[in-house]
């Protein structure tokens, strides 16, 4: 109960510091549209070929905004002198994880919903009969890549060319997650059913649970600074 | 102690390099080609040893913080990521003449590349810290994930796609290679695996006798 709480705790304070400053999210946000313009232009515009690597691209946009976005999380806490404030916290220190996590989480759900509402839009592709799945599979897909960047995301703030680093360790880490979100989006796009897909969706399953269970043993240790 | 590995280590590799070129047979279809596989077959074991060796040894210094657990840490890693080059650069020499191709993003080659990156950014993590003992911190959760990861990689780039010829070893029924092949790759991983093993006692003294000076 007192984990909920203390998690709880974070989450609301991060949302609060983002509803007033909207740093992150303009950004992110603009940047993920303008991710769009870009793919457009040097795919050129047509569309069949855009369509075929639809989900790519659409992973793609949400992996960049996701490493600038993530990367920022615990920046935000040594400019503003609070990282001692997080060391303080009485108890588990798991709890500012899965913070942090859910955070981060909401970031990533927010430019998602952006992004698959501008592919649609502007790329003219039908979602909306893979959608239940779609859904499952981006939350999934969500824990893992928001697991790992949250845990990196504590270790690069102190790091010298932390932008460089980020996205330097990030990347390999999330091979496995993206190989299955990116298959299987492409599979529920095609038509295809869930079952289908069911042995990427246990990789996702079993990638997000050893991530977040090996980000809360380690995040003790990196929250030291 | 060190001296005498070192000496083993030396006779390992040069009983596995005749053994390599003299006694085993030349592959009937390949040809000479086919004995890059004594040097491929037994870098990625050693890999393979040496990432097992970081996993425990990260772990043994995130709890024990003792500064020996770290340096074996760093030095495993330092010559997995040696091993699994060589295993990835005699790969690409072999696959040129067999398969017509340096590279090709089959299963095994991919998670191969996949390994080679993550542990080179455990390898970026150490020299970007300022900070020795939080460098060695970093690095132990960056080998510990490294490390989990490896199946994950695994299945998902094999369900990715598998071309790469099936594995001669390790696998049911009967093995597809000569009995002599066998022998010889047994050989030459324990002469490389004799190799590794002095590499890291000798980068872990080194790195002990580093951090006593600078202490």
């Amino acid at each position: 109960m007192r984990f909920v709480r203390r998690t709880w705790a974070v989450v609301r304070k991060d949302v609060l510091i983002e509803r007033r400053t909207k740093e992150t999210v303009n950004a992110v946000v603009f940047f993920s549209v303008l991710l769009l313009f870009v793919f457009e232009f040097t795919l050129g515009a047509d569309r069949e070929r855009l369509a075929a690597v639809l989900p790519g691209l659409l992973w793609l946009a949400v992996l960049l905004a996701a490493l600038l976005g993530l990367g920022r999380t615990f920046v935000l806490e040594r400019e503003n002198d609070c990282w001692e404030a997080l060391l303080l916290t009485p108890g588990d220190k798991g709890a500012v994880y899965v913070g942090k996590l859910a955070g981060n989480g909401l970031l990533m759900a927010l430019v998602e919903t952006i992004v698959l509402l501008l592919f649609t839009l502007f790329l003219n592709v039908d979602v909306a009969g893979a959608l239940p799945g779609l859904l499952l599979v981006l939350a999934l897909g969500t824990v893992g890549i928001a697991a790992v960047g949250t845990l990196f995301g504590a270790m690069t703030a102190h790091v010298r060319a932390r932008e460089l680093l980020f996205p330097v360790l990030l990347l390999p880490a999330l091979v496995p997650v993206l190989l299955a979100i990116v298959r299987s989006t492409e599979a529920l796009l095609a038509g295809e059913s869930l079952g289908t897909v069911d042995h990427w969706l246990k990789l996702l399953v079993a990638a997000d649970v050893i991530y977040v269970v090996a980000g809360l043993l380690t995040f003790d240790v990196l929250l030291e600074g | 102690m060190m001296r005498s590995l070192g000496i083993v280590a030396a006779l390992g590799v040069v009983v596995a390099g005749i053994v390599a070129f003299g006694l085993a047979p030349r592959e009937v279809t390949q040809g000479n080609v086919q004995r890059i596989m004594y040097v491929h077959v037994p870098a990625i074991g050693v890999a393979y040893l040496a990432f097992i060796l970081v996993f425990v040894a990260s772990i043994t210094y995130l709890w024990t913080r003792a500064p020996e657990a770290d340096h074996i840490a760093h030095a495993a890693t330092e010559v997995g990521v040696l091993f699994l080059g060589v295993n990835i650069a005699t790969g690409a020499i072999w696959g040129k003449p067999t398969w017509g191709t340096w590279w090709t993003w089959d299963a095994r080659l991919t998670s191969a590349a996949i390994l080679f990156v993550v542990f080179v950014g455990y390898l970026l993590v150490r020299r970007m810290t300022d900070d020795h003992e939080r460098g060695a911190r970093f690095a132990a959760v960056v080998g510990i994930v490294g490390a989990l990861n490896i199946p994950l990689v695994h299945f998902s780039v094999y369900w990715w796609r598998a071309l790469h010829q099936p594995p001669t070893f390790l696998k049911p029924g009967p093995a597809a290679a000569s009995a002599s092949i066998g022998w010889s790759l047994l050989v030459c991983f324990a002469g490389l695996a004799l190799l590794g093993a002095y590499f890291v006692t000798k980068r872990y003294a080194v790195l002990r006798a580093h951090q006593q000076a600078s202490a």
